[in-house]
């Protein structure tokens, strides 16, 4: 079974050697995972904000930097590098992270990122990829890769039993009358056990990229309905993508309810994934519960 | 260098900065003028060197540099800081012709020059990188990061020239040179304003990461 992250690292991996562009860097998260004698392998050690900073002199100088470590450590300690030393300078880069929200929360608060996205979010230009399987995570990268644009791909230990297309909008899966589901990554497979368990008459659309926010696929999905009613459920911090639900349906009289990670409390708890998906109401319980409520009637 | 004076006086605004007193004048005037091999017409040359001015503040100095060297149009000086002006108290690359970073946010040009001297060397190039930081700046964190990485992963094509015009909070123990040398840089200490000393130390052979720490009375 191969997880996002070794999807991620062979994908890396063999960029690197067709690739003259590609170059890694990494504050020892995963360095093991690539050729440290590589010329264009380089890891800075602990060191997060000399790791982006080193990252955008390497896409100044015209290459592709790729660069990786756990959540909260790539994106939100070293944000205002990412901010300035990328987007201010205008250069490209992947960036990659694993850990997700909370995908091991016996680590505690320090190692839980749920507001990564919301983060990005506050910068232009930023393409956003949150993929449900191992196997989307290759097509995404290697076009990420291919490209000079800045790029975030966030990995998960949480995936769907299967892979969906990627890279075309939203992919609709099932289509319905009383309204929309837009599941994220790897929120769908317990959105359509609870849409299931709920009977609910819904169009649920699949999303694996996030940003570019495909707003004429919503539209669409949302015009083929009898009410212009919209549930999104991200991995994230709730509400992340909300405001671009409402830009889209700006025309529209329309109900919004945005679900992923609770805003309201820090939860000083450790447990299992699996835990604090049920505190969030992630779980198919929960999401079921949010179902039934809003689309009632 | 002679109207350097001139240039810097077209930029009013932000008197506290007299030309004269501007730290970093002397240092961007032997770059640009004996230094770096860089011209308008190599600015997007990848074997050029790279200056990072990593010290954004007061960059009048740098404008006034550029101007002279041909980089950007004299012009452009008199309305420096209003909406439709390329000019702002903290440069950016993007609207600047010859700036190489955009900057202002202390402690983000070392990372980045290690990052640029790293790429010179995977493309096999020829060209340098020069970053410029104050002495004040230096005490950013991110900076002692790329101090030590730079030497551990022996960047040897880049030289940092530290303005030390006594602005740290709390100084450094045994001086600015000391704090680079105990990670494996060459070190040199010269008189900030000593045109020769300045180019000497620019241009003494390296293998290892360079750092020019230039000396300047302190200014208010």
């Amino acid at each position: 079974m191969t997880t996002m992250r070794q999807a991620f690292t062979r994908t890396v991996n063999e960029a690197i050697e067709h690739d003259p562009r590609i170059t890694v860097v990494t504050a020892v998260i995963s360095s093991n995972e690539f050729p440290q004698e590589h010329e264009r392998v380089v890891d800075v050690g602990i060191r997060e904000q000399t790791m982006v900073g080193v990252a955008s002199g390497l896409a100044l100088a015209g290459l592709r930097p790729v660069v990786h470590s756990y959540a909260p450590f790539l994106v939100e300690r070293p944000y205002e590098q990412i901010k300035l030393d990328i987007g201010h300078q205008d250069v490209g880069a992947v960036f990659v992270s694993i850990g997700a929200s909370y995908d091991d929360p016996a680590w505690g608060r320090t190692h839980q990122s749920p507001g990564d996205v919301a983060l990005f979010d506050t910068l232009p230009g930023w393409t956003v990829h949150v993929p449900g399987h191992p196997d989307e995570v290759t097509p995404l990268l290697r076009q990420a890769m291919e490209d000079d644009n800045r790029v975030y791909v966030r990995l998960s230990l949480h995936e769907n039993a299967q892979a969906y297309p990627v890279g075309e909008g939203f992919t609709a899966l099932r289509h319905g009358k009383r309204g929309v589901v837009l599941a994220v990554g790897p929120m769908l497979d317990r959105v359509m056990k609870a849409v299931d368990s709920e009977n609910a008459d819904v169009t649920v659309l699949y999303a694996a990229t996030v940003r570019p926010f495909d707003s004429d696929g919503l539209r669409k999905a949302v015009q083929e309905t009898d009410h212009a009613d919209v549930m999104v459920v991200e991995p994230y911090l709730e509400g992340t993508s909300s405001h671009l639900v409402s830009e889209t349906l700006q025309q529209i009289p329309h109900r919004v309810r945005s679900i992923g990670v609770k805003r309201h409390a820090e939860l000083r708890n450790y447990g299992t994934a699996e835990d604090h998906d049920a505190a969030h109401d992630l779980d198919v319980v929960g999401l079921g519960s949010a179902v039934r409520s809003f689309f009632r009637g | 260098m002679q109207r350097i004076p001139e240039l810097f006086a077209r930029m009013a605004g932000d008197e506290k900065h007299e030309w004269a007193a501007a730290s970093t004048i002397d240092v961007l005037w032997v770059l640009y003028d004996r230094v770096l091999n860089i011209t308008p017409a190599t600015a997007d040359d990848p074997d050029r060197d790279r200056f990072l001015l990593s010290k954004g503040h007061g960059p009048m100095a740098y404008y006034a540099v550029l101007a002279e060297k041909g980089f950007i149009d004299e012009s452009i000086l008199d309305d420096w800081t209003s909406w439709d002006s390329p000019l702002g108290q903290h440069p950016d690359r993007m609207l600047v012709r010859g700036a190489e970073i955009s900057s202002g946010s202390l402690g983000h040009g070392l990372p980045i020059a290690v990052g640029t001297a790293l790429g010179q060397q995977i493309a096999k190039s020829r060209g340098r990188t020069f970053v410029l930081v104050g002495d004040g700046e230096l005490d950013e964190g991110s900076n002692h990061e790329a101090i030590a990485v730079a030497a551990r992963l022996n960047v040897a094509n880049l030289t940092a020239i530290v303005i030390d015009n006594q602005s740290a909070m709390y100084g450094w123990p045994g001086g600015i040179a000391q704090r680079f040398a105990v990670e494996g840089w060459q070190t040199a200490e010269v008189d900030g304003r000593d045109h020769e000393a300045v180019f000497t130390a620019l241009t003494a052979p390296h293998d290892c990461p360079n750092v020019v720490v230039a000396k300047i009375e302190k200014s208010y």
